[in-house]
């Protein structure tokens, strides 16, 4: 998932320029004034909260804010037949969305089981070689296998449909913001709040809109989706070599011949990516839209989670898994892959010729496949045809891993309860319930002037604005006191996932053995739907704040991982060559320079924790951690808390973007994945 | 399964672009009432009403010769269905007088079916274990005494009393307020939450107090006694702020959209027959979760032992 | 006097498997034919040499010649495949981890193509680093890296950070870095190929002027034969990670060892590099000569203007002893040979 992307700067004369070297040599030399303001401003900020601190009066149900969502929600109710804006608005769209479902829900039950399974087979073969093609039938079957195969179709429908509307909108969009600055700044923001609203807030305003049932539910995980399209196809446009581009005009290219020709080309693996992320978050999302009819996976896992059991759950979060794992292997394999016929002309350098001469053999490979690529289609073609006509039923024997899995969670519960409880006490009661105090009985007026004052010194005067405004506009909104304490829960599970995401990626990028046998587990608790491991969590901890902590940290940690991995290996050679020759222990090599370097890294890591945090912090309302969760949560069930939990769900938005612009500054250059 | 619609919505959106306008109805595949086609029904989350769903769906499929859908969903987004088409029948509903004020009085987009025969029991609980150990903790004057048991990390050095999912109708602050004790709610924030809560107290002794339900197919697994609050009396609710007294029982009902009503199908006078009681609700709960059967599995069994209950719920002349 | 380095044998050999190919006849295989048939590329073959005290030992050769991969054998930031490496009589390859780490923090310092500079840190405390690492303690390691940074001529420029210097100035704080620990051997791998020529010119004059102040043995790797001439004392010739000539710039240039040796030096002007003992040759009998004789040892540019002038051949002499006579006749050819690449 991607968090806010700045990207680089075009300058007038047409350098690109990255927005991170600047400003770096005043920031150093002004260092001990700096250190001063510091001083100065943390003890404004305890003598205030000293002087001012509140009693923490709890929240009202009936705040200004509140009433003003419940009218237009009465509003739509009462003119969803009658107002234009719906009759030839939101009921086409609606109209056309469904239209679309029905046209993919028609191709992919058209090919029948084994028509789908092959058909996977060859597109993965097609885009990303035999082995990807072995996974894609592996995993299709394994749906067969675990006697979910419908469930998985109608999940493999709306994610389908989702993706494909998130690229025909997004991409454009995408091109379009990379080459027209002004549209990029008007994007930024909106893309935001859409990736930090959280998923259940949207939920209720889309059943206000569209209703239930898959149309509500495509659109619902469109707009949690096509962030990442447009954000991504803007990265690939911009970073397209501005040498390529001036070789280009130099050569009288058209605007549009530059587009076409050369940019697009250019950014394809990129915007391959794109597509892969945005599969990603579609499968994400597609689960909790059961919540508003949408059949397929969701929908077990919903049930299982009512009758506690977690095995059932497990199944069916298996599936979605599997279904993750396949997709992502076929779009990462076809953003790899290279066009087919420079490979031949690349010839090794005696230089790099080492790594050069396993990659020769795959060059080979690849250009024979580049030559043979459309008969191997063809052939597969036909095989899919053959097998979608054959009557091959998905009755597979099945496997379930219900009962082991119930039986091993059932063990842990029993068994390691005194140690969780023991955990849960000491982190609530040492971190968690001092932080909630102080920042529930700090004056609403007082957090603002702090957010300011520190924000100007952390992130400059532009990102202080708009942190500032956004805590007033959370006072405003009449949810402060459980703002106050969703941002103490947020803050203690970026502190725990930092912690244990920092060791596990520094044993990932000095270990590739760690690697290898960490990637699976990442992508599993990235794609395994939360639910899944909320009942054993709850088991485990009970309903508490700490519960949430929990499914906070499983949610986050595998982005903080891989970046903090990344942030490692991409310290130059060059450097850590350097360290190495005037005889540093691997130690000091972590701490003088590889750690130090890998900064940036470590802050867009803490930057996507606390988005993905925050992603699940209305889960965490399911899991007794109150607050801001719970009150969307409620907002969700009940008719009469529809305003609160709308603004609740806003509230967390601008929690989101307090923490975004405040950690923005340490690092200007941000990018996706 | 997803039904696999025709791609006739084509045609409608160009019908509809020439006619002007498209209602929120559009598109929809059209209700089923009438000819044996296919009957939508809402499935909220709690096992009990699957149960009454697993017994009248299978009873309209293998009796009646219906299709029949189940949409598992929350009770507000159920009563949405009604206006979509997306949902014929509710087959348990509690209380909801907001829900029916909008639905059946103002949109008249469904009408009651009557009762299920199912009381509605909402209280506080605690584990039998507690129960024996300290009888007097079921008398709501003695929870101050035992406070101090159940202290968590949540509590903020209080007792716990544990919420439960926000759909349900609380007054539980209002009472801890009212009747002066020395508690707090945690809001648990969903059924599952507060089930595996109640499990671990019954198996591993410990102490907690929670906002139940019955019927509920837990109490077939456990033994949970509830606490004596004030007793009910008719609106001693009437103010949230001013609750002072228990939660009253409610009667559980059957709600239908009005289309489906009006076309009086076999089907519909099933669900309007439909009734029965507590014990029954709470055994094929059990097949449900303990047991490990499907709804069908534990429809059929249940139907098979009690022909008379059922027998009187199928139409004449079906 | 002993060698400071010696290298007997040193063979490194990347791909699957490499020790398969030492010591069998897959190590006389030509290059590329080794690497279609093992998959192994041998970066360094067989090489010995020995670096002498306060020597300037340079390595030379063209990309790909492996002469990086030898220099990181030396302290083994690459592990080499077989072969011997001493290092003040001190076998390098059977030292531990934490010996090795000894080596490279007490006695060899080494400099890099691209600088390898921590631009997360002050000039100041770039230098400092192998010293904080050594565990001296702030004011002491601050005092020496300001002593090195004076001694490199980068005064004043202690708080700055590496991205605000030129590169030029980089590759002074790299050096400084290097000298910090008052190593007994230098590495320098290409130092200065990224630097433009004007200041590669400079760099190449810093280096020889530290060198007589500091008096370390250097150990320069480049692929520049101007700046092996100007620099080394000594010049290994490297081609396909064979040696393929070690000996002074004037045995390079007077006397190529084959073809590619002869090939490289084509273009050195040499009168430059040559000195009158190439020139030289036998007086004949009863010849009568110049009043002042000239060393054998200079160089024959600087003779140019004393011959030209002399009506009568020139006196070469070493030390006392004469050992030959130059004129005009002889010095001419000497002075335009390096014309002879233009096509005939």
């Amino acid at each position: 998932m991607t968090a806010t992307a700045t990207p680089p700067t075009i300058q007038p004369d047409g350098r690109v320029v990255a927005v991170a070297g600047e400003g770096a040599a005043p920031w150093r030399r002004g260092l001990t004034r700096r250190r001063v303001l510091w001083v100065v401003l943390i003890a404004a900020t305890v003598g205030a909260y000293l002087g001012f601190r509140t009693g923490g009066a709890a929240d009202s149900d009936d705040a200004a804010a509140f009433r003003f969502f419940t009218d237009v929600r009465n509003w739509v109710d009462e003119n969803r037949d009658t107002s234009p804006l719906f009759l030839y608005g939101f009921n086409y769209l609606r109209l056309g969305v469904r239209l679309l479902v029905d046209a993919v829900q028609a191709g992919l039950y058209g090919l029948g089981f084994a028509g789908l399974v092959a058909a996977a087979g060859a597109v993965a073969l097609v885009l990303a070689g035999w082995r990807t093609a072995l996974v894609a039938v592996g995993g299709f079957l394994a749906f067969g296998f675990l006697g979910l195969w419908a469930e998985s179709v109608d999940t493999l429908v709306l994610t389908t449909s989702a993706v494909l509307l998130a690229v025909v909108i997004g991409v454009p969009i995408g091109v379009l913001a990379a080459r027209v600055n002004w549209v990029s700044a008007i994007l930024r923001p909106v893309l935001d709040v859409m990736q930090i609203m959280p998923t259940f807030a949207y939920l209720a305003p889309m059943t206000l809109l569209f209703l239930i049932g898959e149309p509500a539910a495509v659109i619902a995980t469109l707009i949690y989706a096509v962030p990442a399209t447009i954000r991504i196809t803007e990265l690939g446009i911009r970073e397209v070599s501005p040498t390529t581009v001036e070789a280009a005009t130099a050569l009288g290219s058209t605007s549009r011949q530059l587009l076409t020709k050369v940019r697009l080309p250019m950014a394809r693996p990129t915007i391959v990516l794109a597509v892969n992320q945005t599969i990603m978050m579609a499968l994400s999302m597609v689960v909790i839209t059961a919540l508003i009819d949408a059949p397929g996976l969701g929908q077990n896992i919903i049930r299982a989670l009512e009758r506690v059991n977690v095995g059932a759950a497990f199944d069916a979060g298996l599936a979605i898994v599997i279904m993750a794992v396949v997709l992502d292997r076929i779009t990462t394999g076809a953003a790899r892959r290279r066009p087919a016929a420079p490979a031949r002309h690349q010839r090794p350098t005696a230089a790099n010729g080492v790594e050069r001469v396993g990659a020769g053999r795959r060059d080979r490979w690849r250009a024979a496949g580049g030559r043979n690529r459309w008969a191997v289609a063809a052939g597969t073609l036909v095989v899919v045809v053959v097998l979608a006509v054959l009557p091959i039923s998905e009755d597979l024997p099945h496997f379930s891993f219900a009962v082991p899995v119930n039986e091993l969670t059932g063990w842990i519960e029993l068994h390691w309860y005194d140690g969780t409880e023991w955990v849960k006490n000491v982190v609530s009661a040492g971190l968690l319930d001092p932080l909630e105090g102080v920042l529930t009985s700090t004056p609403w007026w007082l957090f603002v002037l702090v957010v300011a004052g520190f924000g100007t010194m952390a992130s400059g005067v532009r990102a202080a604005v708009i942190a500032a405004l956004a805590a007033a506009g959370i006072a405003g909104l009449g949810l402060w006191q459980h703002a106050m304490q969703t941002l103490a829960t947020v803050l203690v599970t970026i502190v725990l996932t930092m912690a244990v995401g920092i060791v596990l990626g520094v044993w990932s990028a000095r270990h590739d053995w760690f690697a290898a046998g960490l990637r699976p587990v990442l992508d599993a608790a990235q794609t395994m739907p939360s639910f899944v491991y909320l009942l054993p969590a709850l088991a485990l901890f009970g309903a508490s704040r700490f519960t949430a902590i929990v499914a906070g940290f499983v949610y986050a940690f595998p982005p903080v991982v891989r970046l903090v991995d990344r942030g490692l290996r991409d310290v130059p050679a060059a450097v850590v060559e350097a360290a190495v020759s005037a005889g540093s222990t691997p130690r000091q090599l972590l701490w003088k320079v590889q750690l130090p370097m890998a900064r940036g890294g470590l802050l867009l890591a803490a930057n996507q924790g606390i988005v993905m945090v925050l992603a699940m912090v209305v889960l965490g309302g399911l899991v007794g951690a109150g607050a801001l969760g719970y009150d969307v949560v409620a907002g969700f069930s009940q008719r009469e808390d529809f305003g609160k939990g709308l603004a609740a769900g806003f509230a967390i938005v601008l929690l989101g973007i307090l923490l975004d612009r405040l950690t923005q500054g340490f690092h200007h250059a941000k990018g996706p994945r | 399964m997803m039904r696999l619609r025709t791609v006739a919505s084509a045609a409608l959106i160009l019908s509809l672009t020439a006619c002007g306008g498209a209602t929120s109805g559009a598109g929809e595949s059209t209700p089923s009432a009438g000819a044996k086609g296919t009957v939508k029904l809402a499935v909220n989350p709690w096992v009990g009403y699957e149960s009454d769903a697993a017994v009248v769906g299978y009873l309209l499929e293998k009796k009646l010769g219906y299709t029949v859908e189940k949409k598992e969903l929350k009770e507000e987004i159920s009563w949405q269905g009604f206006e979509t088409g997306e949902v014929d029948a509710i087959l348990e509903n509690w209380g909801h007088a907001d829900l029916k004020k909008t639905y059946i009085e103002q949109k008249k987009v469904a009408v009651e079916a009557g009762s299920t025969g199912n009381t509605g029991v909402i209280g506080w609980y605690v584990p039998q274990w507690m129960a024996d150990q300290y009888p007097d903790i079921t008398d709501y004057k003695n929870l101050n005494k035992y406070a101090g048991l159940f202290k968590t990390s949540e509590s903020k050095g209080k007792g716990q009393l544990l919420g439960g999912d926000p759909s349900y109708v609380t007054n539980d602050v209002a009472l801890i307020n009212n009747l002066k004790l020395d508690y707090t709610v945690v809001f648990s924030g969903s059924e599952a939450a507060i089930i595996k809560a109640a499990q671990q107290a019954g198996a591993q002794k410990k102490p907690l107090l929670f906002y139940f339900y019955e019927p509920q197919w837990l109490f077939a697994q456990e033994k949970f006694a509830r606490i004596k609050l004030p007793p009910y009396t008719a609106g001693c609710d009437a103010d949230p702020k001013k609750v002072a007294c228990d939660y009253p029982d409610y009667d559980l009902d059957k709600i239908v959209s009005k289309k489906f009503a009006d076309a009086n199908s076999t089907a519909y006078q099933l669900i309007k027959n439909f009734k029965w009681t507590n014990d029954d609700q709470n055994l094929v709960s059990d097949y449900l979760t303990n047991q490990g059967m499907s709804a069908d599995q534990a429809a059929e069994k249940w139907v098979n032992e009690h022909e008379a209950t059922w027998k009187p719920w199928i139409p004449a002349g079906s | 006097m002993t060698s400071t380095i010696t290298v007997e044998h040193l063979w490194k050999v990347f791909g699957p498997k490499p020790e398969r190919v030492v010591g069998t006849e897959l190590a006389d295989l030509p290059r590329a034919e080794l690497r279609a048939r093992t998959g192994c590329l041998a970066a360094v073959r067989d090489v010995s040499f020995a670096v002498e005290a306060g020597e300037v030992f340079v390595v030379m050769g063209l990309s790909g010649s492996g002469k990086s991969t030898l220099v990181r054998c030396l302290t083994r930031l690459i592990e080499p495949t077989s072969g011997e490496i001493s290092i003040d009589g001190e076998a390098v390859r059977a030292m531990n981890a934490r010996r090795l780490r000894d080596l490279r923090r007490h006695r060899v310092a080494m400099v890099f193509q691209h600088f390898g500079l921590l631009p997360h840190r002050s000039v100041l405390d770039n230098v400092a680093y192998g010293l904080e690492i050594q565990g001296l303690g702030r004011a002491e390691r601050h005092r020496r890296a300001g002593e090195m940074l004076t001694l490199v001529g980068l005064d004043g420029h202690e708080n700055q950070y590496p991205e605000q210097l030129s590169g030029g100035m980089q590759q002074r704080v790299g050096l400084a870095r290097a000298l910090a620990i008052d190593p007994a051997v230098l590495l320098f791998d290409e130092p200065f190929s990224a630097l433009d020529p004007l200041i590669r010119r400079d760099m190449q004059t810093e280096v020889r002027r530290l060198h007589a102040e500091v008096g370390k043995t250097l150990v320069f790797i480049t692929h520049d034969l101007a700046e092996a001439l100007t620099l080394g004392d000594r010049i290994a010739v490297l081609r396909d990670g064979d040696v393929v000539q070690i000996g002074t710039p004037e045995d390079l240039v007077g006397a190529p060892a084959d073809d590619y040796v002869a090939d490289f030096v084509r273009d050195v002007p040499r009168s430059d590099v040559l000195t009158l003992r190439w020139i030289m040759r036998d007086p004949l009998d009863g010849e009568t000569c110049e009043d002042q004789p000239l060393p054998a040892t200079t160089v024959i540019r600087d003779a140019v203007p004393r011959i030209l002038r002399a009506k009568l051949p020139v006196q070469v002499v070493d030390g006392d002893r004469p050992v030959g006579v130059v004129d005009a006749d002889r010095l001419l050819p000497a002075l335009i040979s390096h014309h002879r690449q233009v096509p005939a």
